[in-house]
């Protein structure tokens, strides 16, 4: 089953792509859309009747190669089968929703150009390259993923290919994530440096003892298990668009938006989230750099938030926002509480899947207008759409009944997320608490702004434009449907295996719990004995200690956080839904009541605002830091490299020195037979002085 | 002498026998008008021979004191040879007829140029080698020089003779030396007198005897004469010059160099060495400036041994089994590359200016990709076979220490590639339509079309030649 769940978008992609020639457009769009939804049918009977217990499918031997043998075979565990509904979900509606988004495109003539199997096989490969990643049981299976994710990636940012716009930000983010892949690959090698293995069981088998060892790189040597852990993470960076690596995210958006809505918010870029759970059984003994991971994952959540506060494009709004949420996943993964990370985005899938599927549709419905300052008024133009994007900003912004685990998707998971950096107890996880508080509030403030700016008011901008706005057709309207229901009830029906007691949480995960494998390993019994010491009397965890690798995640014996964060204070629990109830009244305040403040506000403060507005110049930042520097070297290569020193030195060869001795040999052939006999006397003459010289006794 | 001897040397006396009847009844019977019967009879001769030859058992056996060794070297060197002249033969049919050149004397010199190659190949003695060599140089001159009316030809044919009576009195004095030296004119003699360090005087004799045969296999700097024999001999005489005859000549340096020289390995490898990058690069460089595919062929060639000498320099059995197949790869490109150039007319002429090939392309397709294929693997480039012949050179050069000499002969390898590519170039992007005309024998246009196909399909396992190939080395070499 696992196997035609990955490979039927394939397929798809195949038949559509080479194949609609033969069958027509709309019925290769057709064969796409109808295998991704068997595969997302599939998917979801496989994650429903998952019981939790690790399996693998093999597929073929792959690579043989000395000490390197991997086989592509499917494991599936509780992150897999998550990530498989996930995907496939999206995907699917995606698909079914570009049949409406993509029907007419300005960007290509409609007469000559069949750009829509194109673009459906693109979506369909992505969705195969997304699978392979998830499905890996090997770090090159899961490299090869990644890579195909970013090779897809990097073809629909570019679908406009018309546009330099476009062609500049696939370029971008192909580029940035190649600094983050060269992190990853660096990663690879090291485990298989010192692992010489590259698939998950070995590598998580050998955990504990990575932990112990050192490996010299660079200048210094490295705890192996950090250094292991920071270049993965690198890898994660980049495919997540953490803070340093984020410049490309926002960029993306000049590709179609059901592109931004599956590659660029639900799935692609929750790879890196994914890798970080993935490896928890190294990460928990990187201390360092789980430190890392919340810092970083923290900052993240709070520049892209404020960033997002004053954006007008609608799309760079929720994409700054994509970059935000991503950042409480990597928190949870920092403070070790993986099944939190993995709930987020879960529920993240769902509602800013849909946000961005409303924003296409309110795209398609002004004609391409992107603007926000040019909405208004959108409410009772188009309704269905409005309502979608209502719930999914409730969604986001975390509206619910505080202290129930009623609300919506984004409340539970996101309020777990938040009691569960606090609970993380260190300096990186207190600033990582308040950092996400205040991220929260300004989520609420621009999400109701975005809500406001485009459905409320009055219509700005083209009249022209307000007057021919029209709902979308079915085909977009459905798959904003569907992904409402998991917006407003992803939250709450899988709450308890995500974050509820540790036996559930370890059930649902698949880590046998029990004190039979407690004696196994030794280091980490060891380690939480020490702990024991020193938290004095609060129990920490079950006492089950797991082995790494068993089940879908591990967790350390010595790591309590998942258990702390069911007590924390009351206060704790509350903040975030305070911080979105102020951030909705300031939105309520500045955009529907006194229309006039915003700009006042800009005015006021006009080198914050323009500091925000321009992204805390990173963009700005790294062309003169990196981009310039590059080029400039570049051109130096270039001209005097290749042209002036390679170039020159072979034309001089072949245009000077060659056709030179063309000519002497030319002279030479005089056609003489005194010339020739001369020549074969000299001969003889240089060979046997030479004899005489160097040989003989 | 014994029967057992006459029995080894069987396949040259049928030949001997044949040549020598067909003189008979060539002279006392129809002359001239035997010419093609007697061409078809002698090509078939040469494909039973190497059929016959070939298909023996394994085994060495010598006769007449040892001065002639039938072993599995002598018979992939034959077969090689009498395949190749029976295909030159077979092509330069149609060319001899429409020059008015069929005359029955060509075949039967050609035939007992064989002979005197299949004696070369097999010669253990330098007795043996010297009558061998002598009776294909005579052959050789006289068909040099066949067309009696051309100037050209009869200077070529001259110029080839007086050169030739120069390298053969370099070749006895050398082999006087030798003798002198090693008290013995046998090989196995030889080798048994000359080891570890050689007497300077020694070394001498076989500087002049390897000089000798240098000038056969025309490796720089005794190359002089070729350019000028290709260019004035007729076509399908230089396509003949250009195949059998170097087999034979490069086979016959490696059975002196190995059969009586190989205790001083050391020594004639810096010779070996020498000649091959001064052929390599003279060959690369001096083509590059030749108008007239006749004479660039010749060029050709003398780049070709160039890069055969390398794997015989590398003094291994790995150097031995680069060389032959190197040798069976570049007979092939040849036979296909002069199939080509026989087809070249204008108006019924032969034409021999590359100039005249200009968007050939255009009107015969077919022939232009198939010398394509073949100019490409000429030139050395992967996927085809010669890219193969060139590499298995080049790696026994490697694995033999000569480093410095597998670098040179890459270079010479990228400078020569230019003028194979050009006509390429000539042929598919050049400024006027060609006036060549595109009809043509199919006998030429299969040879030019099958000997293409090799390159590309001969990949797999190259056509199987590498077996025998090894088992003729690992003979050669003690």
């Amino acid at each position: 089953m696992e196997s035609i769940i990955l490979f039927a978008p394939l397929i798809g992609a195949l038949l559509c792509g080479f194949g609609w020639r033969i069958m027509g457009e709309t019925a290769a769009q057709s064969v796409s859309t109808a295998l991704l939804f068997v595969a997302c049918v599939l998917s979801w009977i496989v994650f429903l009747g998952f019981d939790g217990e690790t399996r693998f499918t093999h597929i073929l031997p792959w690579i043989e190669s000395g000490s390197l043998a991997t086989d592509w075979s499917i494991r599936l565990d509780r992150l897999t089968a998550i990530m498989l509904v996930v995907i496939t979900t999206v995907s699917a509606l995606v698909h079914l929703y570009s049949f409406g988004y993509m029907a007419h495109d300005e960007n290509f003539d409609e007469a000559t150009e069949s750009y829509r199997p194109r673009f459906f096989a693109y979506l369909s490969f992505f969705t195969f390259a997304m699978l392979t990643l998830v499905t890996a049981d090997n770090l090159v299976q899961m490299f090869f993923g990644w890579e195909g994710v970013g090779l897809a990636s990097y073809l629909l940012i570019g679908f406009y290919f018309r546009k330099p716009s476009a062609n500049a930000a696939a370029i971008k983010a192909f580029i940035v994530n190649r600094v983050g892949d060269f992190g990853f690959a660096l990663g690879i090698f090291a485990l298989f440096f010192m692992v010489d293995s590259i698939s998950f069981t070995d590598i998580f088998a050998a955990a504990p003892d990575l932990a112990e060892r050192e490996v010299a790189f660079l200048w210094t040597t490295w705890p192996a298990i950090e250094l292991v852990c920071l270049l993965l993470f690198v890898g994660a960076m980049g495919k997540s668009a953490q803070f340093i690596l984020h410049t490309w995210l926002p960029d993306a958006m000049e590709g179609p938006t059901p592109v931004s809505a599956l590659i660029h918010a639900a799935t692609m870029v929750t790879a890196g989230v994914f890798l970080v759970c993935r490896m928890s059984p190294l990460m928990e003994f990187a201390d360092w750099t789980q430190s890392f991971i919340v810092y970083i994952g923290a900052i993240t959540a709070f520049f892209a938030a404020t960033v997002g506060l004053v954006q007008n494009d609608i799309k760079r709004v929720i994409a700054y926002s994509t970059c935000s949420q991503l950042g409480y996943m990597f928190v949870a993964a920092g403070v070790g509480v993986y099944s939190v990370a993995m709930f987020h985005l879960f529920t993240h899938a769902f509602f800013k899947g849909m946000l961005f599927l409303g924003a296409g549709s309110v795209i398609t419905g002004m004609h391409h207008e992107q603007d926000m300052r040019n909405y208004g008024g959108l409410r009772t133009r188009m309704p269905y759409t409005f309502w979608s994007m209502m719930i999914g900003t409730l969604a986001i912004t975390g509206v619910g009944i505080p202290l129930t685990g009623i609300g919506f998707a984004g409340f539970l998971s996101k309020d777990a997320v938040i009691e569960s950096t606090f609970a993380g107890g260190t300096d990186a996880a207190t600033f990582a608490f308040w950092a996400l508080v205040v991220a929260a509030a300004f989520t609420s403030f621009y999400s109701w702004r975005l809500l406001f700016m485009t459905f409320f008011g009055e219509p700005r901008g083209d009249r022209h434009a307000h007057e021919h706005v029209h709902e979308s057709p079915a085909s977009m309207v459905v798959p904003l449907a569907a992904l409402a229901v998991g917006a407003v009830f992803a939250g709450m029906v899988w709450y308890k295996p995500f974050f509820g007691s540790e036996q559930k949480v370890q059930e649902w995960f698949g880590i046998a719990s029990g004190e039979k494998h407690a004696q196994v390993l030794l280091i980490g019994a060891a380690r939480a004995a020490e702990e024991q010491n020193d938290a004095s009397g609060e129990d920490s965890g079950s006492g089950a200690a797991a082995l790494p690798g068993q089940g879908a995640i591990y967790m350390a014996p010595d790591n309590s956080v998942l258990h702390d964060a069911h007590y924390v204070p009351a206060w704790v629990k509350l903040s975030p839904f305070f911080a979105m109830l102020i951030g909705f009244a300031l939105a309520f305040l500045f955009y529907v009541r006194r229309t006039d403040l915003p700009a006042k506000l800009a005015a006021n403060q006009a080198p914050l605002y323009q500091f925000l507005l321009n992204k805390w110049y990173f963009d700005e930042l790294y062309e003169h830091a990196l981009v310039r520097p590059a080029k400039a070297i570049g051109r130096f290569l270039w001209q005097r490299g290749d042209l002036g020193a390679i170039d020159g030195f072979l034309n001089g060869v072949a245009m000077g020195v060659v056709p030179f001795f063309t000519r002497l040999a030319g002279r030479a052939q005089s056609g003489y037979i005194f010339t020739y006999a001369f020549w074969m006397v000299l001969g003889i003459l240089v060979f046997i002085t030479w004899m005489t010289i160097a040989g003989g006794q | 002498m014994q029967t057992g001897d006459l029995s080894i040397i069987l396949p040259e006396i049928v030949l001997s026998v044949f040549a020598m009847a067909g003189l008979i009844a060539g002279a006392y019977g129809g002359r001239d008008r035997l010419g093609p019967a007697m061409i078809w009879t002698t090509s078939a001769l040469f494909a039973a021979l190497a059929a016959w030859i070939g298909l023996q058992g394994a085994g060495t056996a010598t006769a007449f004191g040892e001065m002639f060794t039938d072993d599995a070297f002598a018979r992939f060197a034959k077969v090689t040879i009498l395949l190749s002249a029976a295909a030159v033969l077979l092509m330069g049919k149609g060319y001899m007829a429409r020059c008015d050149l069929i005359r029955f004397e060509y075949p039967l010199l050609i035939a007992l140029a064989a002979v005197g190659m299949m004696v070369m190949v097999s010669a253990s003695d330098l007795m043996a080698l010297y009558m061998g060599l002598e009776l294909q140089s005579l052959s050789l001159y006289v068909i040099a020089a066949l067309r009696r009316d051309s100037v050209r030809s009869t200077e070529a044919g001259l110029k080839y003779f007086v050169l030739g009576a120069l390298s053969s009195g370099l070749l006895l004095f050398g082999a006087s030396l030798v003798y002198g030296f090693a008290g013995t004119t046998g090989f196995a003699g030889i080798f048994e007198a000359v080891q570890g360090r050689a007497p300077v005087g020694l070394l001498i004799g076989l500087s002049l005897v390897i000089a000798g045969l240098a000038f056969k296999i025309s490796a720089a700097p005794f190359h002089m004469w070729t350019p000028d024999v290709y260019e004035g001999a007729p076509t399908s005489v230089t396509a003949f010059f250009a195949t059998a005859p170097k087999i034979a000549a490069m086979a016959l340096l490696a059975r002196v160099v190995y059969g009586a020289f190989g205790g001083i390995v050391g020594d004639w490898q810096q010779i070996l060495a020498a000649l091959s990058v001064a052929s390599m690069f003279l060959g690369a460089v001096a083509a590059i400036g030749q108008r007239n595919i006749k004479r660039l062929m010749a060029y050709s060639s003398i780049a070709h041994m160039g890069f055969a000498l390398m794997g015989l320099a590398a003094g291994t059995v790995a150097g031995v089994e680069a060389m032959l197949i190197y040798l069976v790869i570049y007979v092939t490109m040849n036979v296909g590359a002069f199939a080509f150039i026989l087809s070249m007319e204008r108006d019924g002429a032969p034409v021999v200016e590359i100039s005249a090939l200009s968007l050939y392309s255009r009107r015969s397709p077919t022939r232009a990709l198939a010398m394509l294929v073949l100019l490409f693997s000429l030139a050395g480039v992967p996927p085809l076979v010669g890219f193969f012949a060139k590499y298995s050179v080049l790696l026994a050069a490697v694995e033999a220490g000569l480093v410095w000499l597998a670098v040179l002969g890459v270079i010479a390898s990228v400078i020569g590639a230019f003028y194979y590519i050009r006509i390429v170039y000539i042929m598919y992007f050049g400024d006027e339509e060609s006036e060549l005309d595109a009809g043509g024998s199919t006998v030429l246009a299969s040879f030019l079309v099958v000997s293409a196909a090799l390159m590309l399909f001969g990949l797999w396992n190259l056509a199987g030649i590498e077996g025998p190939a090894a088992a003729a080395a690992s003979t050669l070499v003690r």
